[in-house]
């Protein structure tokens, strides 16, 4: 998702509009009648090697394979735990798909309906199944802290480029963040840092679409913790 | 309809009662977006009809029994608020909501690419806050653009409007009193890119000429709406593309 190249056609586009005639071929957002492609999505067009694309604004996260999220048990089986993805499917977690060794019926004592982990989409079907898996370093349940949701479509936008972004925002906070692909977002770290971080992401999100963004990202960071030197103790 | 065809709707200059031509539209104001808890959202103002629309979803559909595993059914709530019309509508749901509902739902299911959610519901609501012959059309512009604005993929945005007949002459987008006496209501939604119809009733009659003439005056009106839908969808996200970076990176961290 390396779109740092497409700066200078941004442009808006609406379900129905024209996004080429012939030449390319249609992404993701897009769709073709006679050889024409047309957008099927409110977003940005995005080109990139013959495929025209649209970026969308706004929207319901759809799992994809590989996503790292952040999930809330919503229900226990005697074998499984169903977990919310902030998607319109819901996505089980099976037992032999986390790191502990749980009992035909003893998943409770693990995982318990209300508790937040972080998973990863194990994967996902046509008819979009989708199973999660905890199975994989640094993935596991988020103890303390707190979770904070935002559009999922704006969270490249937090990250920033190459992680920039959520970077500057740890090391000035001093918290602990975690970012779920579904636009869920886990802090963990003092009160009131944390309550700087939150706002921070808050401005991101509202400003998504501007620019010079981390300047002032940056600016309301050094305003509102005046004191904190940047890569104090462990940032983790 | 059907009804005193002797009242005088349209004077000898052919100025209709409230100062239109005979192929004038009413005012049109869309705005998109107008509500924080819908997933998308849309206000239309039609002459004197009022429309709220707001869409919720793709989500799971409930009850379950209606769930498709090949494609996501888009559900459509019409609901004509109690203080929409002079005298009291009776709150809930009765025969002419229910088909209301339905012809809309389809219309929608249409342009929406329902086979991406397999399983889930698109809930659309709306509700008339001021009714003022047309509200189906009203209704439909509206939800056409809150599922846009809910960044539902379709193929494209649906206007819709009415034609009709009022003292023996074709007239678009009939007010209230040219529904109530004239000779007949033709309320059409289609893809103006396309030319494919989505919704055509008619209630009245029309010869076959005036039939033509109909879709027409419609037709035309339509692109009409159409423009305006895309003025509002614009509108709405100006602002956020006024100025231009797209500085993303997907990939995920923790330090």
């Amino acid at each position: 998702m390396n779109n740092e190249n497409v700066r200078p056609s941004r442009e808006v586009v609406l379900p129905g509009d024209l996004l080429d005639s012939g030449r390319l071929k249609p992404g993701s957002g897009a769709y073709a009648v006679d050889g024409k492609v047309y957008a099927a999505q409110l977003g940005i067009k995005s080109v990139k090697s013959n495929f025209v694309n649209v970026i969308p604004l706004g929207g319901r996260y759809i799992p994809i394979q590989g996503d790292m999220v952040i999930g809330k048990v919503e229900d226990i089986g005697p074998s499984n735990w169903l977990i919310d993805i902030n998607s319109p499917y819901p996505a089980p977690l099976h037992v032999t798909e986390v790191p502990w060794k749980v009992e035909f019926g003893d998943t409770s004592r693990f995982l318990n309906v209300g508790d937040t982990i972080m998973a990863k989409v194990l994967m996902v079907d046509e008819t979009k199944r989708v199973q999660v898996t905890m199975k994989e370093q640094g993935l596991r349940k988020l103890q303390g802290g707190q979770v904070i949701e935002i559009s999922h479509s704006k969270v490249p936008r937090v990250i920033g480029k190459g992680g920039s972004m959520i970077q500057m925002i740890k090391n000035h906070t001093n918290c602990r963040i975690f970012i779920g692909q579904n636009g869920r977002i886990w802090l963990d770290g003092d009160i009131d840092n944390m309550m700087v971080a939150i706002r921070a992401i808050r401005m991101i999100e509202e400003g998504a679409q501007m620019s010079h963004l981390t300047e002032k990202v940056k600016e309301y960071l050094d305003t509102a913790m005046p004191k904190s030197e940047p890569q104090a103790e462990g940032t983790n | 309809m059907g009804g005193n065809s002797n009242v005088k709707l349209i004077d000898d200059n052919g100025i209709r009662i409230d100062g239109r031509k005979v192929d004038e539209l009413r005012n049109i104001k869309i705005e998109a977006g107008v509500l924080k808890n819908a997933d998308g959202s849309a206000y239309v103002e039609i002459g004197k009809n009022k429309v709220l629309a707001a869409v919720y979803g793709p989500r799971e559909c409930h009850p379950r029994h209606m769930q498709n595993p090949a494609k996501a059914i888009v559900q459509v709530k019409y609901n004509m608020i109690s203080f929409s019309v002079s005298d009291r509508k009776r709150p809930g749901p009765d025969r002419r909501s229910v088909e209301i509902s339905k012809i809309i739902s389809e219309a929608m299911e249409y342009v929406v690419f329902t086979e991406n959610y397999p399983r889930t519901s698109i809930d659309v609501f709306i509700e008339v806050l001021q009714a003022n012959a047309g509200t189906r059309c009203a209704g439909l512009t509206a939800a056409s653009v809150a599922l846009a604005d809910a960044g539902i993929p379709m193929k494209d945005l649906v206007p819709a409007i009415a034609v009709g007949k009022v003292n023996d002459q074709v007239v678009l987008d009939l007010n209230k009193e040219e529904d109530n006496f004239g000779q007949a209501d033709v309320p059409m939604a289609m893809i103006p890119r396309t030319g494919e119809v989505l919704l055509l009733q008619m209630d009245g009659h029309l010869t076959y000429d005036e039939f033509q003439h109909a879709l027409e005056l419609g037709t035309k009106a339509c692109e009409v709406v159409y423009e305006k839908q895309k003025d509002a969808l614009r509108r709405r996200y100006k602002v956020e593309n006024e100025e231009a970076p797209a500085e993303a990176e997907t990939q995920n961290q923790e330090a």
